[in-house]
């Protein structure tokens, strides 16, 4: 089951008096619903996610999971990182399994545990496998099995897909969606790509920086399994990207918006 | 009719493939060094036997050493000795790793630990082992207490520096990693922090056997009837120069024993996967 979070004028600095990295952050996320953050580098989407996780703990303002405030991490509430920071003194099962040692679960239970998500990720054959031999994608599904194995009521992704090769990281997009929906995990990811967003989301947030702010919200309301050729994916993809340009008043070429729409006008 | 021409990739005029060269190379050129080296100290003993004013100290060529090597194992003192100085740098290393991985996991963790530690510790490192003599004689009440002392002070540093580099090395994200997978201190030390450093401790622990093993027949000259800094000290007493050249023989093999066990617990402890 999935946890609801919520996020409480949130405000948060690095240093004492720098400018706030994040400015009075308010928002809920429901149980087993699945919100992307997206916006341009610097804006505040990690430390958003760090912050949810406990990985950092917030200058002002709360978290709350399920109503308890976040004050440190948990198994509970996972995350995935970019660099999936296997053990390479651990074979994949060991690597899999690690959260369920850490909480002190009996060997057979983490076995039956492990066999269980090693299928799951279709990695079963590699069970023994040393991490390093391998593929980046490969090494990506063994932090998900870890990251699952745990039973997480919240799943964190901080931009885990994006040193994997297009077609890898389609199937793992749709994996995790598919495993988080099935399983109602609580699933905030972080991401730089519009189509990633609308293939996972039920709910975008386009950050902005300077300070980091939630700007706007986008409602992806299409049904699941989602289609990244179809005219209605083709149709949000549009509307979130005029949305993420207008709440940035850039194009994606860094120019003023307004000269983009008087470059249009002079094109006809 | 022409016979097909048969190519053997890989093979020199000799028949030989490339590896198997390279294993024959591995045997041979080892044994060349030693070899060389015997001739060197073939030629030393020559030249000091027909010399009538170095004649006293022929017993330095292999022939008498080997000979009274020979002897010395054969009577059962050499093993006594060579006992007596395995049991102190054992526990000499046992105190060197007692103190200095702890302390260099501290100071590689914390960063304010190392910016406090750096300097005295840096001091103390380039203070010669043997410079503690008179204080170790003073503060033990037995001499292989001081002994131990002062293998544990030339131990001390290369582990603990080592440790606290491999602590500096480890990657960010795999702390995060655990952090987040809900581990406890005990947790992390134990299946983080020190299978990630192991490499670089034992490292350290090579580093320091050597150092050690160099600091011991210095040490042994202390008061004790003991090891084999004992054997050579009473061989050069007693003129008996045969005998001190096959003393230093077995340090050197020892030695060079120690240093392969590390070598062979390196290569167990290495988790990076050759490409």
């Amino acid at each position: 089951m999935g946890a609801t979070i919520s996020i409480n004028g949130i405000t948060h600095h690095y240093k004492a008096g720098a400018d706030p990295v994040l400015q009075n952050i308010e928002n809920r996320i429901d149980s087993g619903e699945c919100v992307v953050l997206i916006g341009r580098s610097g804006c505040g989407k990690s430390t958003l996610l760090h912050l949810i996780a406990g990985l950092l703990q917030p200058s002002e303002g709360c978290v709350k999971i399920n109503g308890h405030q976040v004050v440190r991490p948990m198994a509970k509430w996972n995350m995935m990182f970019q660099k999936p920071s296997l053990y390479p003194w651990m074979n994949v099962r060991q690597n899999a399994g690690l959260g369920l040692e850490f909480a002190g679960r009996p060997k057979a239970e983490i076995r039956g545990r492990v066999d269980e998500l090693l299928m799951l990720v279709g990695l079963s054959e590699y069970s023994e496998a040393n991490v390093q031999s391998l593929s980046g994608g490969q090494q990506q599904r063994v932090a998900l099995a870890r990251s699952l194995a745990t039973n997480p009521e919240v799943l964190l992704l901080d931009e885990p897909f994006s040193a994997l090769d297009a077609f890898t990281r389609a199937s793992l997009q749709k994996e995790v969606a598919a495993i988080c929906r099935d399983f109602g995990i609580t699933l905030v990811t972080v991401t730089h790509d519009i189509d990633e967003a609308i293939l996972m989301a039920d709910r975008v947030m386009i950050m902005n920086r300077n300070p980091g702010r939630i700007e706007q919200e986008f409602e992806v309301a299409l049904d699941w399994p989602r289609d990244t050729a179809g005219v209605d994916f083709q149709a949000r993809r549009r509307v979130l990207m005029e949305q993420f340009e207008r709440s940035e008043n850039v194009t994606p070429l860094g120019k003023p918006s307004r000269d983009r729409v008087a470059l249009r006008r002079v094109g006809g | 009719m022409k016979a097909p021409s048969v190519s053997i990739p890989n093979q020199n005029a000799a028949g030989l493939s490339a590896v198997a060269r390279r294993r024959l190379q591995a045997v041979t050129y080892p044994l060349a060094g030693i070899a060389i080296m015997f001739l060197c100290w073939w030629l030393g003993g020559w030249v000091l036997a027909g010399n009538p004013d170095t004649v006293i100290f022929a017993g330095f060529a292999p022939g008498p050493t080997l000979a009274s090597l020979q002897q010395m194992l054969g009577e059962g003192a050499l093993w006594d000795a060579i006992g007596a100085s395995l049991y102190r740098i054992g526990a000499g290393l046992f105190w060197g790793c007692l103190l200095g991985i702890p302390l260099g996991i501290m100071v590689g963790y914390f960063t304010t630990a190392m910016q406090m530690a750096n300097l005295p510790f840096q001091f103390l490192r380039m203070v010669s082992p043997l410079a503690w003599m008179p204080l170790a004689v003073m503060i033990f009440d037995s001499w292989d207490g001081a002994i131990v002392f002062l293998i544990a002070m030339a131990a001390l540093w290369p582990i603990l520096f080592s440790t606290a580099h491999g602590v500096r090395r480890i990657d960010p994200g795999w702390l995060k990693v655990a952090r987040n997978l809900g581990a406890g201190g005990a947790q992390m030390l134990r299946k983080v922090i020190l299978p990630a450093v192991m490499m670089d401790m034992m490292a350290g622990i090579r580093l320091a056997v050597g150092v050690a093993w160099v600091v011991l027949v210095p040490a042994e000259y202390l008061g004790v009837t003991s090891g084999l800094g004992y054997a050579i000290n009473d061989a050069r007493d007693t003129l008996d120069y045969s005998a001190l050249a096959a003393v230093v023989l077995v340090i050197g093999v020892i030695g060079y024993g120690l240093d392969s066990l590390c070598g062979l617990l390196m290569r167990r402890f290495n988790w990076r996967m050759e490409s």
